[in-house]
């Protein structure tokens, strides 16, 4: 059925792959912490290209191997990103990741520092970079309906105001927009505590349901009881979710569960950091409930906006997509404006509905998606945080 | 609404709201507002609350079930008077 949703459009980027970018990125990407240097040095060399240096990649192995590559390569493959050069302290891994770039068709160069070093590499590597910021430069942004976007959400700081006001937003804007065929994502596998029989039954039917009921299992069972050294009364809530208000994390959750709205279901899990692959409809992404954690993880998945609830003031941005601010706390919007993109307090005040708050929100994402920069892409937020599951080797 | 609620409450079985005000004082009659239907009563704070935390909407008792959302979120472990605070000196997960 059409709504007035249906014909919404955003002057965007498409990808080779057919997906639509909203940014136009070009990205040098290190492998492994130790080409984060080389990565830097090119990023000055050639204006225009983006370094996104992070901590991990030596001496990884299994699952949290696995997991490393699913990052870097899909983070390296957001529509968001335009090209990529790729640089590692070795050619094996560092081939590995730029062919896992390169299957989504967008242009990407390798280099490996050892026998070379940093000069030689730096200065190859300045090239390559300099060739593909002539060439995404010109791109031209192209009309795309808005069911094109991938757009996830975490929420963070949260407080009593964000159940109230920012997730019931967030919601509101998936139960409009997801019949619309967007993809969506929410997660945060341990901020479902205290309401996990209320998620699993919004699971699209039973068998997706004890899917995730086991997945979310898995992590008690595995990771909190297996390395608790207390209960989690000091960590979840935070402090700063007990200094605005959230006494416990049945509050906690059943607030941040808000953001999948009335009438959404999710039609599939993810592993941290995966694509999906069953088509338009919302997706739960087993994912660390850290704000930079899982933004990055839901980038490297494809969402190419992030949508981010915040009650006593999160201030998180990521390197590729934009990440919109939504806060309904007037305080936070008093103390903390310059990093709220949409003020949704007149909520408390009952001067704004959940579905005028909704409908603003869906108006900001048009416009970043047409190219306004968010609060944390001004502040200059770039934070990329690679999930670890265990020490390395 | 004309006047500015300081309480919501979620939904009408919830017993406890939320201040979304600032700098609210004890003894204040406070406007409240149930978000579910927009319903408004009036209640008076018992203590200074601050924008963000939750009132007791009545007596509650030490063994009692704070709700809200309509939900169990936590027992009480101290008793509250109805207007009181209720947070985490006084209201603890069932979990653990």
């Amino acid at each position: 059925m059409a709504s007035k949703y249906s014909n919404m459009t955003v002057k965007a980027y498409r990808r080779e792959n057919g997906r639509v970018g909203v940014r136009n990125h070009v990205v040098i990407l290190p492998v492994d912490d130790i080409s984060n240097a080389a990565c830097e040095a090119v990023a000055n060399n050639v204006k225009g290209t983006l370094a996104i240096p992070h901590s991990y990649g030596r001496l990884q192995f299994g699952e949290d191997l696995e997991l490393h590559f699913r990052t870097i390569i899909g983070t390296g493959a957001n529509p968001n990103v335009a090209a990529v050069v790729v640089i590692g302290i070795e050619p094996g891994w560092t081939k590995r990741i730029a062919d896992g770039i390169r299957a989504t068709g967008k242009p990407v160069a390798e280099f490996s520092i050892e026998q070379k070093g940093d000069f030689e590499t730096i200065r190859a590597a300045s090239w390559a970079a300099k060739e593909f910021v002539h060439m995404a430069s010109e791109y031209q942004r192209e009309e795309c309906s808005i069911s094109e976007l991938w757009v996830s959400t975490k929420c963070g700081e949260s407080d009593t105001t964000t159940g109230l006001g920012s997730c019931p937003t967030v919601g509101n804007m998936y139960d409009k927009l997801l019949p619309e065929g967007i993809t969506g994502f929410f997660g945060e596998t341990s901020e479902i505590t205290g309401a996990e029989h209320i998620c699993q039954k919004r699971a699209i039917n039973e068998e997706v349901g004890e899917r995730w009921y086991k997945m979310w299992k898995a992590y008690q069972d595995d990771v909190i009881f297996a390395h608790q050294t207390d209960d989690l009364s000091d960590s979840q809530p935070t402090k700063g979710n007990i200094e605005g208000g959230l006494t416990t994390i049945e509050e906690k959750a059943l607030g941040n569960l808000e953001k999948i709205g009335r009438t959404s279901q999710f039609i599939d899990i993810l592993d941290a950091a995966e694509a999906p692959n069953s088509g338009p409809g919302l997706y739960f992404m087993d994912s660390s409930s850290a704000a930079a954690e899982c933004v990055t993880l839901m980038a490297a998945g494809g969402a190419v906006i992030h949508t981010f609830p915040t009650g006593q003031g999160n201030v998180v941005g990521n390197p590729i997509v934009p990440v919109i601010k939504i806060t309904a706390n007037p305080r936070t919007v008093r103390t903390m404006g310059e990093h709220v993109d949409v003020d949704v307090s007149g909520i408390l005040r009952r001067e704004q509905t959940i579905d005028e708050a909704g409908d603003a929100l869906i108006e900001m994402i048009c416009r970043t998606a047409n190219g306004r920069y968010t609060a944390a892409e001004a502040l200059g937020h770039r934070e990329f945080s690679m999930t670890k599951l265990y020490r390395s080797a | 609404m004309a006047e500015i609620p300081h309480l919501l409450v979620h939904e009408h079985d919830d017993n406890v709201g939320v201040v979304v005000v600032e700098g609210l004082t004890a003894g204040t009659d406070m406007l409240v507002c149930v978000t579910h239907d927009n319903s408004t009563f009036r209640l008076t704070a018992g203590a200074d609350v601050p924008i963000g935390h939750k009132i007791a909407l009545k007596d509650l008792k030490e063994g009692d079930t704070a709700i809200k959302y309509g939900e169990d979120i936590g027992k009480i472990i101290a008793d509250i008077p109805k207007g009181g605070h209720l947070h985490t000196h006084n209201c603890k997960t069932k979990r653990w």
